[in-house]
C-alpha cells in the first residue's frame, strides 16, 4: 500500500510566542521547532497501516530549510522517503497555496491513502487536509479518532457534538488525524541513524509546476487582549469564600 | 467589453441537525446581518436537509432575507461530498461576496472543503469581524490564542468560520423568503458515507457549545475525585472538562480535554479547579467570558486570567460552591 503522510514543522506547545514589533509575524529566535502534534498522529497511523498491510510511507512537508529536521524525524519513526517542498513563496503561505503545493507533489507519486493532522498548532487554520482532498478529487474524513483500513476501503470514527459518526469511504482518501487516534512512537536510535541515509527529494515551486497566488493573508498580528485584573476572594472559611463566588457570579457577572 | 461582475451579498450556511437549527446558525445569521447592513447588501442562507424548508422563517427572524433551500433525502445525514457539492453550486450561481460558516465539527469539515471547491481563502475560528474598504477583515486567535491575527481574503467569496458562542444571536426580523434550488447531487456522488451514528447518551452539552464548564486538573489527584466536579456541574447545568495532565494520566477521556491539543472553548463561565494554567491550557479557554480559579498555589498562572480567584484547597471549596449554588439555582 502506498501511504503518504503530510507534516508541518511548528513551534513547540510550550513556546512563548512574541509578535514582531511591526505585527508582521512572530519572533522566531529561541523557538524550539517540532513536528505538529496532530501530524505525529498521522505519521503513526501511516506506520501502523504499513506494518499491517505492507507498503511504504512517504512523508511530505512544505517549509524552509529547518523543515528537513521534521522530515528526518518522520523517517526516524519509520517512514521510507521524504519530499521537502522548499520555496520562499510558500513560507507562511495560505492554506490553499500550501495544499496546492502538496497536491502537485503527491500527484507525481502513487498513493492509496493520505494522512494530515486535523490542524497545525501554529496558524490553527485546519484547512489543508480538506483542500488537498478536493484538489486530488478524493473523499475525506476529517478529525478522525479511529481508523480501520482494508484493501480498497476505510472505516473511520469521527466525533461530532453529542455523537460519533462511523464513516465508510473508498480509497484513495484523505484522513485528518485527531488526538486519540493512536500513541505516536518515539524514534529509536537505530531509526535515527537509518533516517540519515533515507532519500529526501527537495523541490521548489517551479519544479512542481505551480505558481503561488495567495487567497488569504495575515494583515497584522497582535498580542492577545489583556484581561482586566481579577479579584482574589479573601478569607479563611472555604464556605464563606464559595458563597461569595456564587454571589458574584449571580449578581455581578450574571452568568448563573 | 463585458462589465465586471460584482460579487454581492453576505451568505451563511445554516447548520441543522435532526430537523432543528443549531444555535450557531442564529449566531451566523446575526453576524451576517450586521455586515450586510454595513455594506447595504442582503443576507442569504443555504439550508440543506430533508424536510427542512419549514425552518426558513426561524432564520428570517435573525436577519436572513433569502433562504436557499435544497430539500432532499440525499442530505440526511450530513456528508462532506453531498453538502460541499451543493453549497459550491449555489454559491457559484449567485456569487455572494462573503460566506460564513461555523467552527463546529461539521462546519469545519464543510467550510474547508469549500475553500478547495471555490479556490478561495478563509479565516478559521474567528472571534471578530469587520468591514474595511468594502472588504471583510476577520480577527482570530493563532498559536492557540497566544497571538491574534487579522486576516483578509483576496479570493471570492471571502470566507470566514465563526467560533460558536462568541457572536451574539440578535433578533432582527427579515423576510426569510424561501428560494428552492436544484443541488444536482445524487447518492452516487457520495464517496464517504455515514454507516452509523452513535449517539452520546450522556445528554451532556458538548464542551465547545457549553455555556458553563467546570474543569478539573492535576490537583484533582485521581479519577475518583471527579464526583465533586460532576456535582457542581450538575447544579450549574455545566459540562465537565479537564486539563491535559488529567487526560494524559488517564483520569478523564480525551474528549474532555480543554487546551491547545484539545478543545478550544468560549463558555460564559469557566471554573478551573486544581488547574495551574499551563500555556497550552490557557490557550484553550482564555476567551471564556468569566473565569473562576480554585487552586492552593497563589502563584498559579491561572490566577492571572481569573475574574474571581479562590486560593484554597479545592476539596474544601468545590463542595461548598455546590452547596451555595444549590441555594440559588
Amino acid at each position: 500500500m502506498n501511504i503518504v503522510a503530510c507534516v508541518k514543522q511548528v513551534p513547540d506547545t510550550e513556546a512563548l510566542i512574541k509578535v514582531k514589533a511591526d505585527g508582521s509575524g512572530i519572533e522566531e529566535g529561541g523557538i524550539k521547532w517540532v513536528m505538529n502534534p496532530y501530524d505525529e498522529f498521522g505519521v503513526e497511523e501511516a506506520l501502523k497501516l504499513k506494518e499491517k498491510l505492507g507498503g511504504d510511507v512517504t512523508v511530505v512537508s512544505v517549509g524552509p530549510a529547518r523543515t528537513m529536521e521534521t522530515i528526518r524525524t518522520a523517517l526516524a519513526m519509520g517512514a521510507e522517503k521524504g519530499i521537502h517542498i522548499d520555496d520562499p513563496t510558500l513560507y507562511d503561505a495560505d492554506a490553499y497555496s500550501t495544499a496546492s503545493a502538496l497536491a502537485a507533489a503527491i500527484k507525481e507519486i502513487p498513493y492509496d491513502i493520505i494522512f494530515c493532522g486535523q490542524r497545525a498548532i501554529d496558524g490553527d487554520m485546519g484547512q489543508v487536509g480538506s483542500i488537498l482532498a478536493d484538489l486530488l478529487d478524493l473523499p475525506q474524513v476529517t478529525i478522525v479518532t479511529k481508523l480501520d483500513v482494508e484493501e480498497g476501503k476505510a472505516t473511520a470514527v469521527k466525533p461530532i457534538e453529542g455523537a460519533q459518526l462511523v464513516i465508510d469511504t473508498s480509497l484513495p482518501c484523505v484522513i485528518t488525524a485527531q488526538k486519540g487516534l493512536n500513541e505516536p512512537r518515539y524514534a529509536s536510535l537505530p531509526g535515527i541513524m537509518k533516517a540519515k541515509k533515507k532519500p529526501v527529494d527537495v523541490k521548489d515551486a517551479a519544479a512542481l509546476g505551480i505558481s503561488v497566488e495567495p487567497k488569504a493573508k495575515i494583515d497584522k498580528m497582535t498580542p492577545p487582549p489583556d484581561r482586566p485584573p481579577g479579584k482574589i476572594i479573601d478569607g479563611e472559611d472555604p464556605a464563606a469564600k464559595a458563597a461569595e463566588v456564587i454571589r458574584l457570579l449571580r449578581e455581578e457577572a450574571k452568568v448563573i | 467589453m463585458e462589465e465586471e461582475k460584482m460579487s454581492k451579498g453576505v451568505w451563511i450556511v445554516a447548520e441543522q441537525r435532526d430537523g432543528s437549527l443549531r444555535k450557531v446558525s442564529f449566531e451566523l445569521a446575526s453576524a451576517a446581518r450586521k455586515l450586510a447592513d454595513e455594506l447595504g447588501d442582503e443576507v442569504g442562507a443555504v439550508l440543506l436537509g430533508s424536510g427542512v424548508e419549514g425552518l426558513a422563517p426561524e432564520l428570517g427572524k435573525y436577519g436572513v432575507d433569502k433562504v436557499y433551500v435544497a430539500d432532499d433525502a440525499v442530505f440526511e445525514p450530513y456528508t462532506t461530498d453531498a453538502y460541499a457539492t451543493a453549497v459550491a453550486k449555489v454559491v457559484k450561481e449567485n456569487d455572494p461576496a462573503i460566506l460564513l460558516l461555523a467552527s463546529s465539527v461539521l462546519g469545519k469539515d464543510l467550510s474547508t472543503r469549500l475553500v478547495g471547491k471555490l479556490a478561495t481563502g478563509m479565516a478559521s475560528d474567528c472571534v471578530e469581524l469587520k468591514i474595511e474598504g468594502g472588504n471583510l477583515i476577520a480577527k482570530r486567535p493563532m498559536y492557540a490564542g497566544k497571538t491574534f491575527g487579522e486576516i483578509s481574503v483576496s479570493g471570492s467569496p471571502q470566507m470566514a468560520q465563526l467560533r460558536p458562542n462568541v457572536f451574539p444571536a440578535d433578533e432582527n426580523a427579515k423576510a426569510g423568503e424561501v428560494v428552492k434550488f436544484d443541488a444536482g447531487v445524487s447518492a452516487a456522488d457520495i464517496k464517504a458515507k455515514v454507516a452509523e451514528v452513535q449517539q452520546d447518551t450522556s445528554g451532556k452539552v458538548d464542551l465547545t457549545e457549553a455555556e458553563i464548564i467546570v474543569s478539573g486538573g492535576r490537583g484533582m489527584k485521581g479519577p475518583e475525585n471527579y464526583n465533586i466536579i460532576e456535582e457542581l456541574a450538575d447544579v450549574l447545568g455545566a459540562t465537565v472538562g479537564a486539563s491535559r495532565a488529567a487526560v494524559d494520566a488517564g483520569w478523564r477521556p480525551q474528549s474532555d480535554q480543554v487546551g491547545q491539543t484539545g478543545k478550544v472553548v468560549s463558555p460564559n463561565l469557566y471554573i478551573a479547579c486544581g488547574i495551574s494554567g499551563a500555556i497550552q491550557h490557557l490557550a484553550g479557554m482564555s476567551s471564556s467570558k468569566y473565569i473562576v480559579a480554585v487552586n492552593k498555589d497563589p502563584d498559579a498562572p491561572i490566577f492571572a486570567k481569573a475574574d474571581y480567584g479562590v486560593v484554597d484547597d479545592l476539596f474544601k471549596v468545590v463542595p461548598e460552591l455546590t452547596v451555595a449554588a444549590k441555594k440559588i439555582m
